[in-house]
């Protein structure tokens, strides 16, 4: 009989470890909260650091899982251990028991109106970086109005204590370069900056798209993080920056704001952690067993994570763990 | 009658007003000076930086802030030996930029 893995969330690293775990011989059951599979990554447009259509991806793994069994809408609402592994209680009352639990229920976006002196919710023209990835997937959005001046904030909720988050959200930095790009190839005449701290590009082609950001987009990069943004009379809005490298303040202009918001760890599975047993780091993210070895191991036994639960990460950092905690569930489950 | 007060100039750069025609016409033949990273290899290596308060990475700067005569009058104080060329990692041509910015 084919054993039962329950893997909470069905975004890139809830479907990837299932279709991983199907082809070992194992029976994955995803539980999705939200109507559809395919998580954040199915809200993008195109992909950093090459431009790559988000489509092809989350289209293939959707294909890949198709045979898995998937509950949408659905959330566990009740999990306890007994003698056969786990037994879990399904908010439609189904329940499901299951040798281990895989949870993958990834990240929240950093809610930006927290951030008041952006001005999000405030003034209409500062928008999240998730509302502009809509923007290029839809072709259009009132506030996008053939903006002339564009900035981007980096670091929204990340690297910073007074919203609690000390921590680098990673992919923000790539992205907003991404973005910023995107935003002059449509609208040419339009001159974009971004407003950084470090840029922080670590993986592989992230510095060649910097490089063309700066040469072949003319994309203006600015050290300093923006203090504070107002509107005038006209509705613009002016924004204040220090330029750190020249060592001066200065003032802008600007049609449009975009703010790159942080990954916090997703909130709605708090309840289902405690019951078993998990703890979070001081960043708010959940605690594996440890980051070298045992990056999809718990501290409990059977329970295991993956994906943007443990830490903010790339979408191949995500499919890298979701195949390495199937390798780990297989190795539980035929050692048992 | 002079009471002693004074208007302080305001430190901001006023990004809306400033003026960049010396530095968009050296981009139309310098497309690299885009491509500063700040790093400072040019200023740590400069031969005049040493006594002066020449830095390119500055200089570039300056004129992105509409600075252009604070960056004309740091320029005097180059040499043009060009050891700042040989070790900018982004490779850019600084000793060219440096004499199409007095052209």
């Amino acid at each position: 009989m084919k054993e039962n893995i329950l893997i909470i969330g069905g975004g890139a690293a809830g479907m990837e470890a299932a279709t991983q775990l199907k082809k070992l011989g194992l029976n994955p059951i995803i539980v999705e909260k939200s109507e559809r599979l395919g998580g954040h990554i199915a809200q993008w447009d195109r992909l950093f650091p090459a431009f790559h259509p988000a489509k092809d991806v989350v289209e293939q793994m959707l294909n890949n899982v198709k045979d898995v069994d998937a509950r949408l809408n659905t959330e566990v609402t009740d999990i306890q251990r007994d003698n056969n592994g786990f037994h879990a209680v399904l908010s439609n009352k189904e329940t499901i028991d299951a040798k281990a639990v895989i949870l993958a229920t990834g990240f929240d976006l950093f809610k930006a109106e927290r951030k008041q002196e952006y001005g999000y919710g405030i003034y209409n023209n500062v928008i999240t970086s998730l509302e502009i990835e809509k923007f290029f997937k839809e072709g259009k959005d009132p506030r996008i109005n053939n903006p002339k001046k564009i900035g981007f904030v980096h670091c929204v909720g990340a690297r910073d204590v007074k919203v609690g988050n000390t921590y680098c959200s990673k992919v923000c930095c790539t992205t907003a370069l991404k973005q910023a790009c995107e935003m002059k190839e449509v609208f040419p005449d339009a001159e974009v900056y971004t407003f950084y701290m470090d840029l922080r590009m670590f993986g592989p082609g992230y510095e060649d798209l910097y490089l063309k950001t700066q040469k072949d987009f003319d994309v203006k990069c600015i050290r300093g993080r923006v203090c504070e943004v107002s509107e005038d009379m006209n509705g613009r809005l002016v924004i204040k920056a220090e330029d750190t490298l020249f060592g001066k303040p200065l003032r802008m202009t600007l049609d449009l704001l975009v703010l790159m918001c942080s990954m916090e760890k997703a909130k709605s599975i708090d309840k289902i952690q405690q019951k078993l047993g998990i703890a979070n780091n001081s960043d708010g993210f959940m605690q594996n067993k440890d980051m070298y070895l045992g990056m999809n191991d718990s501290k409990q036994d059977g329970v295991f994570v993956a994906g943007t639960c443990t830490a903010p990460k790339s979408l191949p950092d995500t499919i890298g763990e979701a195949r390495s905690v199937a390798v780990e569930v297989f190795n539980y489950i035929n050692n048992k | 009658m002079d009471f002693g007060f004074c208007l302080s100039p305001s430190s901001h750069v006023k990004m809306d007003s400033i003026d960049l025609t010396t530095f968009n016409r050296l981009k139309e033949t310098n497309p690299d000076v885009n491509t500063c990273i700040a790093c400072g290899s040019c200023t740590a290596t400069c031969t005049a930086g040493n006594f002066t308060e020449m830095s390119f990475r500055r200089l570039l700067l300056m004129l992105q802030r509409g600075k252009e005569d604070e960056a004309k009058k740091m320029i005097q104080r180059c040499m043009l030996c060009g050891k700042c060329t040989l070790v900018c990692p982004r490779g850019i041509n600084i000793r060219k930029i440096l004499l199409d910015i007095t052209r």
